[in-house]
C-alpha cells in the first residue's frame, strides 16, 4: 500500500522523535516492556490456577533405571482435602517429596499458589512424613520447639503457639519428658503439632493415622477438618480407604508412577456406579414363582430368601439410570421394603482401576 | 538461612554435650591420663631407685678393684667359698647374681672363664654393667702389652662428642631433629584423634537421625547439606570444648600433682626419652647445663606462630574432609555394625599418615616420601605438620610444597563435600538394605 507524503512526514517524524528516546530510554522502555508481557503471562497464569494450590504439570521423575514417576499431572484445589491414593511403592512419596523439595524432579513443572515451586514455598508447607519420628533423647517441649524454629517461628512466637496446641491436645504437662519416655501414639501427637504449628497454606499429610488408637485417630482427625474449615488446603495420601472415604473431597490415584485416575471423589463414584439396586421384597406366598417371573425378565444377581421373615433379598442391574418402571413392576408383584442404589465405595474404585490397569484394559 | 544453620549447629552442639557419656568421658578422662602420667613417674622413680646387688666370687688374681658399686648395682665379695657355697649363700641372700671369675693365670682366660649364675633371666642392665667392666679391663690390658700407660690409656678414654653447627654457624645440638618431629607428630596425632573421635560422632549422629525416623521431618525444613554441616560444625565445637577442658583440667592437676607429690618431671621426661629410643643421644646431654639452654632456644626457635596457624588450617580442612566422609557413611547404613565395611577405607589413610611420619619423617623430613605424603590431601594434614617445626624456606618446608599441599587440601574439601553431601542427601532417605560401592556411585548421579 502507498503511503501518503503526509503519512511519510508523521513516519519520520516518529522516527526523527522517538527513535531516539527510544535509544536513550532503552533499558528502561524494554524494562517496561518486559515487566508488563511477564505481568501479563503471570496473571494469565494467576488467572487459570488461581484456585489451585498446587498444580504439577508432567512431572517425571527416575531413580536410576527405576521410574518413580511418569508425567504426573495433577490441579490440587485450594481448602480442600486433596486424597493422593496408590498402592505401595506407586509414587506417592516421591511426588510428596518433591513438593517439600527434599528431591527434584527430572522434568516437568510445579505451581504452588500460582508461583513456580521455590525454596521460599517451604515456611508454607507442612509436612507430616510416613516415616516419621523425634530426637530419642531430647525433651519434648524443647525438640519441638526446635522444629517450630527451623520452619522459620521466632522463639517467643513459636512458644506460645506451641503452648495453645500442647493444652489443645491435652499434652500440656509433656514439655520435659524425654521422647524416650513417651508412647508412640503421643509421640505421633507432637509430631502433629509441629507439622501444623506454622500455619502452612499447604499441609501434607502421609498415612496420618498409623499408629494411633481409635480414640487419638479420632481427635487427630477432627483437627484436620477444623484445619481445613479455617482455610488450609490439605493433601492426604494415604491407602486406608475408609478415611479417604471420610475426608477427601478429591483424589488422584497413583499406580505405577502413572495416575491413572483423578476428580472430584463424587464425580468419580458417579462414573463408577453401574446401576445396580439392592432390592428387599417381602413376599407372603410363592416366592418360587416370583423368583422366576424375575429372573426372566432382568438381570437378578445374588437372590437370598429368608423364609421366616418372608424376605427376599438380591441385586439388580438396570439398564438406565430409569427406575420408575421397574419400581411400578415390583409393586405390583410384592411389598417393596428396600430398593436402594448401590455406590461404590472408595475402596472398590480403587481395586477395581489397580486391576483393570494391571490386566491392561 | 544463616539462622536455621546456626539453629542446626546449636542443637548438635547441646546433644552432644548434654550426653552422659559425653560429660563422664570429659571429666574421667583428665582424671586417667594425670593417672597414668603419675603412675608412670612413680615406677620410673621406684626403678631408677632400686639396686641390684651382684655376689662376686673371685678366685683369680685379675678384677680385684674393678667391681665398684655404680647407680644401679653394687657388689658384695664373698672371698674364700667354694662356688657351691656361693651359690647357695647368693641364693639364700637374695641376690640377684653370682658372678665367678675362676683362677687363670692372664686375664683374656679369667674373662672367658667367668660366669654370671642368676635364679632367672638376668637383668639386661646388670649384663651391660659386667661386660663394659671386662671389656675397659679388657683393653686397658691389651694396650699395655702394646706399650701404653695406664695413664695415656685413661686419656686415649677420654669421651668425645662431635660439635654440631648449622651452615650460618649457628651451635646445634644433637636431637633436636627428633624433638622438632615430636612436637610436629604432636600436632598430627591430635588431628587424627580428634578426626577418628569425632567423626565418628558425626557419624552415630547421622545413623541416630535416620534410626529414629526424624530425618525427613527435618529435611522437609532444611537442606540436607545445611544439616550435615550443621552437624559437623556443631560436633567439632564439642570436640573442642572438650579438649579445652581437658588440657585446663589437665594441667591443673599434674601442677597440683607435682607440687603436692614431688615427682620430678624432668626426670620423667629424660626416662622416657631413653625408653623411647627415638633420641639415643638426648639422655645424655639433656643433663649438661649449656645444651639445656641450647635445647630451650631451639625449642623456642621453632616456628610456633606458624605451627599454630597451619595446625588450624590443616586441623579444619582435614576434619572437614574425613567428617563429611562419615556423615556419607552414617547416612548410607542403617545401624553401626554395617559401617565397619565403609570405615577401614578412611582410617587407612589416617594410619599410613601417622606411620609414615613415625618411620620416615623423623629421620629424613624433606626427603622424597616425607613430600609426597605431605602433598596428598589425605594424610597431608598429618604428615606436614610433623614437617613443619622445621620452618618454612631453606632449611625446612619449601614454601610451594606448603603453598600446594594446602592449595590440595582446599580443592579435595571442595570435591569431597560435594560428593558426600550428594551421597548424604539420597542416604538419609533410603531405609532397609545396606548399598554396596557400587549403588553409592549410583548415587552420586541422582538429581
Amino acid at each position: 500500500m502507498r503511503l501518503m507524503l503526509g503519512d511519510q512526514y508523521l513516519i519520520f517524524f516518529f522516527i526523527a522523535i522517538f527513535f531516539p528516546s527510544l535509544i536513550f530510554f532503552k533499558g528502561g522502555f524494554l524494562f517496561l516492556w518486559d515487566r508488563g508481557l511477564i505481568d501479563q503471562i503471570h496473571i494469565f497464569e494467576k488467572i487459570v490456577y488461581m484456585d489451585h494450590i498446587l498444580v504439577a504439570k508432567n512431572v517425571s521423575k527416575t531413580y536410576g533405571n527405576y521410574t518413580a514417576l511418569s508425567n504426573i499431572s495433577l490441579n490440587i484445589p485450594k481448602n480442600c482435602i486433596y486424597g493422593l491414593l496408590g498402592p505401595n511403592g506407586a509414587g506417592k512419596t516421591s511426588f510428596i517429596r518433591i513438593i517439600n523439595q527434599i528431591i527434584y524432579q527430572d522434568s516437568g513443572e510445579i505451581l504452588f499458589d500460582g508461583e513456580p515451586l521455590a525454596p521460599k514455598h517451604i515456611s508454607l508447607i507442612g509436612y507430616l512424613p510416613e516415616e516419621r519420628g523425634l530426637y530419642k533423647s531430647m525433651k519434648v517441649g524443647e525438640q519441638a520447639l526446635y522444629l517450630a524454629r527451623l520452619k522459620g517461628l521466632s522463639k517467643t512466637e513459636a512458644k506460645t503457639r506451641l503452648k495453645y496446641w500442647f493444652d489443645r491436645l491435652d499434652i500440656g504437662d509433656w514439655w520435659n519428658k524425654k521422647v524416650q519416655e513417651l508412647s508412640k501414639g503421643m509421640a505421633q501427637k507432637v509430631q502433629f503439632i509441629v507439622t501444623v504449628l506454622h500455619q502452612p497454606k499447604l499441609l501434607i499429610f502421609d498415612e496420618p493415622f498409623s499408629g494411633f488408637d481409635p480414640i487419638n485417630a479420632n481427635l487427630i482427625k477432627d483437627e484436620i477438618l477444623q484445619l481445613k474449615e479455617q482455610g488450609t488446603s490439605i493433601i492426604f495420601s494415604t491407602h486406608r480407604m475408609e478415611s479417604v472415604e471420610e475426608l477427601c473431597e478429591y483424589i488422584a490415584l497413583i499406580h505405577k508412577s502413572e495416575k491413572i485416575l483423578d476428580g472430584k471423589l463424587s464425580d468419580i463414584k458417579k462414573a463408577y456406579k453401574n446401576n445396580i439396586f439392592n432390592v428387599g421384597l417381602h413376599v407372603q406366598h410363592n416366592e418360587e414363582a416370583l423368583m422366576k417371573t424375575l429372573e426372566e425378565k432382568f438381570n437378578i444377581m445374588a437372590p437370598k430368601f429368608d423364609g421366616t421373615e418372608h424376605q427376599l433379598d438380591f441385586k439388580i442391574q438396570l439398564p438406565s439410570e430409569q427406575t420408575a418402571g421397574i419400581l411400578a413392576e415390583l409393586s405390583s408383584m410384592a411389598n417393596v421394603n428396600r430398593f436402594e442404589e448401590t455406590i461404590p465405595s472408595a475402596n472398590d474404585i480403587f481395586i477395581q482401576t489397580v486391576n483393570n490397569k494391571d490386566n491392561g484394559r | 538461612m544463616v539462622g536455621k544453620l546456626g539453629l542446626i549447629i546449636k542443637r548438635e552442639y547441646l546433644a552432644k554435650v548434654r550426653n552422659r557419656s559425653f560429660i563422664v568421658m570429659t571429666i574421667l578422662s583428665p582424671l586417667l591420663i594425670v593417672g597414668m602420667i603419675v603412675l608412670i613417674a612413680y615406677l620410673t622413680k621406684i626403678n631408677s631407685n632400686e639396686v641390684r646387688v651382684v655376689s662376686v666370687l673371685n678366685e683369680s688374681s685379675f678384677f680385684q678393684k674393678e667391681f665398684k658399686p655404680t647407680k644401679g648395682t653394687s657388689y658384695v665379695h664373698m672371698d674364700g667359698l667354694t662356688l657351691e657355697e656361693a651359690k647357695d649363700s647368693t641364693n639364700a641372700l637374695g641376690y640377684d647374681g653370682l658372678l665367678y671369675l675362676p683362677n687363670e693365670k692372664d686375664v683374656e682366660q679369667v674373662a672367658k672363664s667367668a660366669y654370671l649364675y642368676t635364679k632367672d633371666n638376668p637383668n639386661t642392665n646388670v649384663i651391660q654393667q659386667l661386660e663394659s667392666v671386662f671389656q675397659k679391663q679388657l683393653r686397658q690390658d691389651r694396650l699395655e702389652r702394646l706399650g701404653v700407660s695406664s695413664d695415656q690409656f685413661s686419656r686415649v678414654e677420654q669421651p668425645f662428642d662431635l660439635q654440631l653447627s648449622t651452615f650460618d654457624g649457628e651451635r646445634s645440638v644433637k636431637g633436636i631433629n627428633e624433638i622438632k618431629a615430636f612436637i610436629g607428630g604432636g600436632f598430627g596425632y591430635a588431628i587424627m584423634m580428634f578426626i577418628i573421635i569425632y567423626g565418628g560422632f558425626v557419624m552415630r549422629s547421622v545413623i541416630e537421625e535416620k534410626t529414629s525416623r526424624i530425618i525427613e521431618v527435618i529435611i522437609s525444613s532444611v537442606k540436607p547439606f545445611q544439616l550435615m554441616l550443621g552437624k559437623i560444625i556443631g560436633t567439632s565445637l564439642a570436640g573442642i570444648t572438650q579438649f579445652t577442658i581437658w588440657l585446663i583440667s589437665a594441667s591443673v592437676l599434674l601442677l597440683l600433682a607435682v607440687t603436692f607429690l614431688g615427682i620430678d618431671l624432668g626426670e620423667l621426661s629424660g626416662n622416657s626419652a631413653m625408653t623411647s629410643g627415638a633420641m639415643p643421644g638426648m639422655s645424655q646431654y639433656a643433663a649438661m647445663d649449656s645444651d639445656m639452654i641450647m635445647y630451650a632456644k631451639e625449642i623456642l626457635d621453632i616456628p610456633w606462630a606458624l605451627l599454630i596457624i597451619s595446625f588450624f588450617i590443616y586441623f579444619v580442612l582435614g576434619y572437614l574432609i574425613y567428617s563429611s566422609i562419615y556423615a556419607a557413611i552414617g547416612a548410607a547404613v542403617d545401624n553401626e555394625t554395617d559401617t565397619q565395611q565403609f570405615i577401614f577405607p578412611i582410617i587407612l589413610p589416617l594410619m599410613l599418615a601417622i606411620y609414615v611420619g613415625f618411620f620416615s619423617v623423623f629421620s629424613n623430613p624433606h626427603g622424597p616420601i616425607a613430600v609426597g605424603f605431605s602433598l596428598f590431601p589425605l594424610t597431608s594434614p598429618i604428615v606436614m605438620l610433623m614437617r613443619l617445626p622445621g620452618g618454612v624456606g631453606e632449611g625446612g618446608v619449601p614454601l610451594w610444597q606448603l603453598l600446594s599441599s594446602i592449595g590440595l587440601l582446599i580443592l579435595t574439601f571442595l570435591g569431597i563435600v560435594s560428593l558426600a553431601s550428594r551421597i548424604y542427601k539420597v542416604g538419609i532417605l533410603m531405609y532397609g538394605k545396606k548399598p554396596s560401592y557400587k549403588e553409592l556411585v549410583k548415587w552420586l548421579r541422582y538429581k
